[in-house]
């Protein structure tokens, strides 16, 4: 995981909790949230792109031949390895390391 | 100088009416009813501009209000008691988005058992809820301070809620003379609102998202600090209003600490009852006084401890029972402000009319005499009286 960023303080932060810059979610960063992390195996993938509809977080990225993570936004539910049809499963669920 | 005949909830719907409100979103309930009534009626005589929506329940008014006070509008909603219940989990966040609604509260008791009079249980349980909380005497009182409460409540440094207190039937329903300024005057006073954020197509913003903890933590410290601004602010919004009005208002107002050896310390219009009392007993020679809060919210501790710097005992009075607690709200607050002073008087804490059971004077000279009592023997008898209940 990536070193914490520095945070602003209650002085400088909008009064209210008020988001002031539109479209902004994505510099909010999910991805310490995970406790296991989606890892794709790139010789299994069929490139089905089960795991890109499921994906509740919109953090698989489609690529030529096979998916990968976006690990900024994945939160590790674990859904992408579960409906994963290969056998064996080309996603599988590694637990995260500090 | 106008003198108007009003009810202490119809003195309310008049100030409101003169700070040109742009929304009321309310819902009836006794004995806060007058003030929607009231009001409801500048509405329909079209005296008012303002948007008065019907709600379904408290709940559903406060929401409204939060929804409008974003959009900059100014915003009053007026309750009670089971109101004031239902509307909870709405007064965070209110506070907690620096809505600076302005609310009339005619204090009544809570359910159960049903009771539709006046104590302070209402409000003493939402003492935490982030608003600023005012607590009148008299119909003057809950004009002057309703339109006081706009100001304050929207000003940059503040931009919270605040309540207007008074206490169900016993002021809410007695007719008063009440002196009110001209249209023009208030208007000049109160100006429009300056929001934080407007509502710009072109420039959208966010509010009420969501806020882990990483984040949250700083904004309740901004409201602590918004807290701590009012003292402050306050004072300056008081002493224009006196400039017109000629009418001295502050976070407290004392009778004879000047002097005094034992003092009663309250809230609202038990103060009058107190002053007489101890007017009384002065002409006899007694040494005592009377401390009445204007701002319960946020709790004026250093005026509390320089006003008690000569007393020797101080009976705190509670309109309300804080079950399980050392003492009511109040003096648990009084006790906490303090306990920090290395000569400090004894404090004894008397809870007094619960579900609007009266006050008369025998009973307030009755704690008086306590006072005086503990002041002499420099102990507490008894740490909590329960004022007048039946054994």
């Amino acid at each position: 995981m990536k070193p914490e960023e520095k945070k602003p303080g209650w002085k400088s932060l909008p009064m209210g909790a008020a988001v002031l810059e539109p479209g902004s979610s994505l510099k909010y960063k999910t991805g310490d949230w995970r406790a296991f992390r989606p890892v794709v195996d790139k010789g299994k993938c069929v490139n089905c792109l089960l795991c890109w509809i499921y994906c509740p977080d919109s953090a698989i990225v489609r690529g030529e031949k096979c998916v990968e993570v976006n690990y900024d936004y994945c939160k590790g539910c674990g859904i992408c390895a579960a409906e994963c049809p290969t056998k064996p499963k080309a996603i599988t669920m590694v637990e995260e390391q500090k | 100088m106008t003198i108007v005949g009003m009810t202490g909830d119809e003195a309310v719907a008049f100030a409101v009416k003169q700070s040109k409100v742009d929304i009321v979103a309310a819902y009836p309930i006794t004995p806060q009813t007058i003030m929607v009534e009231r009001f409801s009626k500048y509405v329909a005589d079209g005296e008012v501009q303002t948007e008065y929506v019907c709600v379904e329940s408290e709940h559903s008014a406060l929401s409204a209000c939060v929804g409008a006070s974003l959009t900059g509008a100014r915003v009053f909603t007026a309750t009670a008691s089971q109101g004031l219940a239902l509307m909870h989990e709405m007064l965070y966040i209110a506070s907690g988005l620096r809505c600076p609604i302005v609310m009339g509260v005619a204090n009544r008791a809570l359910s159960a058992p049903i009771n539709i009079h006046g104590d302070h249980s209402d409000m003493m349980g939402s003492r935490d809820s982030g608003w600023v909380q005012i607590y009148v005497e008299n119909a003057q009182e809950a004009y002057d301070w309703t339109i006081q409460a706009f100001k304050l409540a929207e000003d940059g440094e503040v931009q919270l809620p605040v309540s207007v207190n008074l206490d169900g039937f016993i002021l809410s329903h007695l007719l008063e003379g009440v002196d009110v300024l001209e249209d023009e005057a208030v208007s000049r006073f109160l100006q429009l609102r300056k929001p934080l954020f407007t509502i710009d197509p072109d420039k959208p913003i966010t509010v009420g998202a969501l806020c882990l903890p990483d984040y949250y933590f700083e904004f309740k410290r901004q409201q602590v600090e918004a807290m701590q601004n009012v003292p402050r602010v306050l004072g300056s919004v008081n002493k224009e209003y006196g400039s017109i009005t000629g009418r001295d208002y502050g976070v407290l107002e004392t009778f004879g600490m000047e002097d005094a050896e034992a003092a009663i310390l309250c809230l609202g219009s038990t103060a009058g009852t107190a002053r007489t009392v101890a007017r009384k007993l002065r002409e006899q020679g007694k040494k005592v006084g009377v401390i009445k809060l204007w701002l319960y919210r946020p709790f004026p501790t250093g005026d509390i401890i320089a006003a008690s710097k000569r007393l020797k005992a101080l009976a705190v009075l509670d309109k309300a029972v804080s079950f399980g607690a050392p003492y009511g709200a109040l003096c648990s607050d009084v006790v906490s402000a303090l306990h920090t002073q290395l000569e400090r008087p004894q404090v004894f804490n008397v809870v007094y009319g619960l579900g609007g059971r009266d006050i008369e004077p025998s009973d307030v000279e009755f704690v008086f005499e306590e006072a005086l009592r503990t002041s002499e023997t420099g102990v507490v008898k008894e740490p909590v009286v329960f004022l007048g209940v039946r054994e």
